[in-house]
């Protein structure tokens, strides 16, 4: 299929442009749906650092902010790769926008190995969810063992987020590679990049909440 | 007659379970849900044979506290959540907006199958330990039982996000599908009813997805999100909890509605006395119901203020349910008012929707509601609200669009028979619980005095009439389905959008779309081309 095809709508579509509207809306109102979803575990998260200042002073405080920051630098550089693949792919281009990708995933990437160092590390300090392993037991403050165990649900669901978003970028960057997707249909690689744009807004939220507050 | 309809285009198995036709998955959906309802049905009757004496009567207190639980789960999440939306939004909502189907028909099918998976995870859970916290899963208790709960709670999970697809693909089909010349004011309110409880299904969903797989994690692996041992906070799960259970009302009672506005409409045969009220206070009610979720938490440590904001709020609810009420009886009066099965549970539902509001305005004042918070007065709430409301809702479009989706006509006889056995039972059999709620008599609780037992037993008499009408109902909806006469196209002669093509529908919903240029409500000049026509009306004569 070339680039220039004109794609045919689906059967209960009359055009493509409506069926590009849909499916575009259709992602929107989906994301609506997941900014609640982390929505319900950040108020959660704010409502416990109420209660507990100290603790949460301190759970922040043991956090890496470089670590925390970089990641949120690789995050904000993937989308700005994935945004402009959409415009490439739109112009024709369908070689960048392949290499745009392809650098999106790499950052992708990039974010998940940072952010199971920190992992590793945690878990070497022995700091696990739910207030087990031995940090616990030296580090006693009330409240610490809650934040630890958002820090793990926050980042863990939003890690999980990152993985099901490289999925749907690898599979778009093997279509654009077997040039399947061209400017006509760009609005599918589109979808794609919204998704990824949540994933990276999410961690706008995250990072100064577990890094910075 | 082989005119071709979306039910004889194909006949095999697999073009039914692997079907994307919105039709089909509307009516694979009301097969399920009457499953779901029988199956409530029948722990919510072994629940009243219990309450015949005090103490032990046919089963333990364990027993007892299983099915209450799953009662409410099943009853809630399985019937009630996706009851008129998933059916009949799914059957009605591309036609009444002249569309082939749904924008995202793949994904309506997966929705199902989402739907499926969760319902089986519930019912699993009853054979693997069963569930004892009732349907709200309250910790610290649903954190630590070691009964089925992650079972059960990813059950629900995954109907969650059955919710949420169903909502957003009715959002997408809404806003994109509309057929040329079909403007928001044009749309059957029916459409604005389902649109603004999809809006509903889509932001408060996920939240209750959330807390539901916190508690999970909090049960399983022990971490503590609610555990007060951990520093946790039990009330904060509440909060969340009722944030989506709140607005999950509207999920319930807002399609109800727009079922209401369409058989009132056909019924008296009048334009609508204010079709923009209507659909704007549904809309009204989608935002508030996002606001009143602490009124059920007056007694868990609210301070005055607060509970006298969220008590304001929840009166709200009133005003913009009065509207619709209002409107509804205003359009009534003075119309030509046919009473015929569906109208008959419309006028059930008013009835018991003002009576089961009026109390719903007296629980949300702070001071009455320390006095019947947790009470059997609460439980006559919002069962006169879900059941007087939804269930005699969803009976009448079972009715109203009985004809539309088989071809069929039941008796109406017989519909009118037990449409007044449900109502008659419906009330004997809640009203005493008002009585017994303010006396004193608290709820999920498995003895009681000696004194309460004359209520109980009008309570228990009154679930077996219900249960006669409903018995009655499936006898000869069953019967109607492969016996009935044939309806003809449209057999009460209104004008809403999905009369206006054959019944049972094409495949394709029109055989040729019909111009959308007389509004749905617009009873003042014969519709053209269909059996509705005055000179037809005058032979019939």
């Amino acid at each position: 299929m070339s680039d220039t095809t004109v794609l045919a709508p689906q059967e209960h579509f009359a055009t493509i442009e409506q069926q590009a509207h849909a499916a575009r809306l259709g992602m929107w109102v989906f994301l609506a749906s997941e900014v609640l979803l982390f929505g319900a575990i950040i108020a959660l998260f704010t409502s416990y650092q109420v209660h507990y200042p100290d603790a949460f002073r301190q759970g922040v405080d043991h956090n890496t902010k470089l670590l925390g920051s970089i990641n949120t630098g690789v995050l904000l550089t993937s989308s700005t790769a994935v945004a402009c693949s959409v415009h490439a792919l739109r112009a024709g281009k369908r070689r960048l926008a392949g290499l745009l990708v392809a650098a999106t995933i790499a950052l992708g990437a990039v974010f998940l190995v940072i952010k199971l160092t920190e992992y590793a590390k945690h878990f070497h300090e022995g700091i696990y969810p739910g207030g087990a392993g031995s940090f616990f037991q030296v580090h006693h403050a009330r409240g610490l063992p809650e934040f630890w165990t958002l820090y793990f649900g926050m980042t863990g669901l939003h890690a999980l987020h990152v993985t099901i978003g490289l999925t749907v970028l690898g599979v778009l960057l093997s279509r654009i590679m077997r040039a399947e997707l061209g400017a006509a249909s760009a609005h599918r690689l589109e979808l794609g990049a919204i998704y990824w744009h949540l994933v990276d807004v999410i961690w706008i939220f995250l990072w100064p909440l577990l890094y910075l507050a | 007659m082989t005119e071709a309809t979306y039910l004889n285009a194909r006949t095999t198995i697999r073009s039914w379970v692997l079907t994307t036709d919105h039709k089909r998955i509307g009516i694979l959906y009301l097969v399920t849900l009457i499953f779901a309802l029988v199956l409530g049905g029948f722990f919510a009757m072994a629940l009243r044979i219990e309450h015949l004496t005090p103490g032990h009567t046919v089963m333990t207190a364990m027993t007892y506290n299983r099915s209450f639980t799953l009662h409410g789960v099943i009853m809630v999440w399985i019937f009630m959540i996706p009851s008129i939306p998933a059916s009949f939004g799914n059957f009605l909502l591309p036609i009444m907006v002249g569309a082939k189907d749904v924008a995202f028909p793949r994904l309506n099918l997966l929705s199902y199958y989402l739907f499926i998976t969760g319902t089986v995870m519930v019912l699993v859970s009853m054979f693997v330990g069963g569930i004892d916290t009732g349907w709200t899963f309250y910790p610290p208790y649903s954190s630590s039982t070691p009964t089925a709960i992650p079972t059960a709670l990813l059950g629900v999970f995954v109907i969650g996000f059955s919710t949420i697809l169903t909502g957003l693909n009715f959002v997408v089909t809404t806003h994109t599908m509309r057929h040329e010349g079909l403007g928001w004011m044009k749309l059957p309110l029916f459409v604005w009813a389902i649109y603004a409880t999809s809006i509903i299904q889509v932001l408060a969903t996920p939240v209750l997805g959330m807390v539901l797989l916190l508690v999970v994690l909090d049960n399983s692996l022990h971490w503590g999100f609610f555990d007060p041992a951990r520093g946790g906070d039990p009330v904060l799960y509440q909060h969340l909890f009722w944030f989506y259970s709140h607005p999950a009302v509207y999920i319930m009672i807002l399609p109800g509605m727009g079922v209401v506005s369409e058989v009132v409409a056909t019924f008296a045969r009048k334009n609508l006395y204010s079709y923009r009220a209507i659909a704007y206070s549904s809309f009204g009610l989608a935002f508030v119901g996002f606001l009143t979720w602490g009124h059920h938490m007056f007694v868990a440590g609210m301070s005055t203020f607060d509970a006298g904001a969220f008590g304001v709020l929840s009166m709200l609810v009133a005003i913009f349910s009065a509207i619709k009420v209002f409107n509804w009886t205003w359009t009534l009066k003075g119309g030509a008012v046919a009473l015929k099965t569906p109208l008959l549970y419309v006028f059930a539902f008013l009835f018991l929707f003002v009576f089961g509001g009026m109390t719903g305005v007296a629980v949300a004042a702070m001071s009455l509601d320390v006095h019947w918070h947790d009470t059997y007065f609460v439980v006559a709430h919002f069962h006169f609200i879900m059941v007087g409301g939804t269930l005699t809702a969803f009976l009448a479009a079972i009715h109203y669009w009985f004809p539309k989706i088989t071809g069929r006509m039941y008796s109406e006889r017989l519909g009118l028979l037990s449409a007044a056995l449900v109502f008659a039972g419906f009330f004997v059999t809640f009203f005493p619980q008002f009585l017994l709620g303010n006396a004193g008599m608290p709820r999920r609780y498995y003895d009681y005095p000696p004194q309460f037992q004359p209520l109980h037993i009008v309570s228990t008499a009154g679930s077996w009439v219900l249960a006669t009408g409903l018995l009655i109902t499936a006898i000869y909806l069953g019967h109607a389905l492969f016996r009935g006469h044939r309806a003809g196209d449209n057999p009460w002669g209104s004008r809403s959008f999905e009369w206006r093509t054959t019944s049972p529908p094409p495949t394709h919903n029109f055989h040729a779309t019909p111009p959308f240029d007389i509004d749905p409500y617009d009873y003042t000049q014969p519709l053209p081309g269909t059996d509705d026509d005055p000179a037809a009306e005058k032979e019939a004569a």
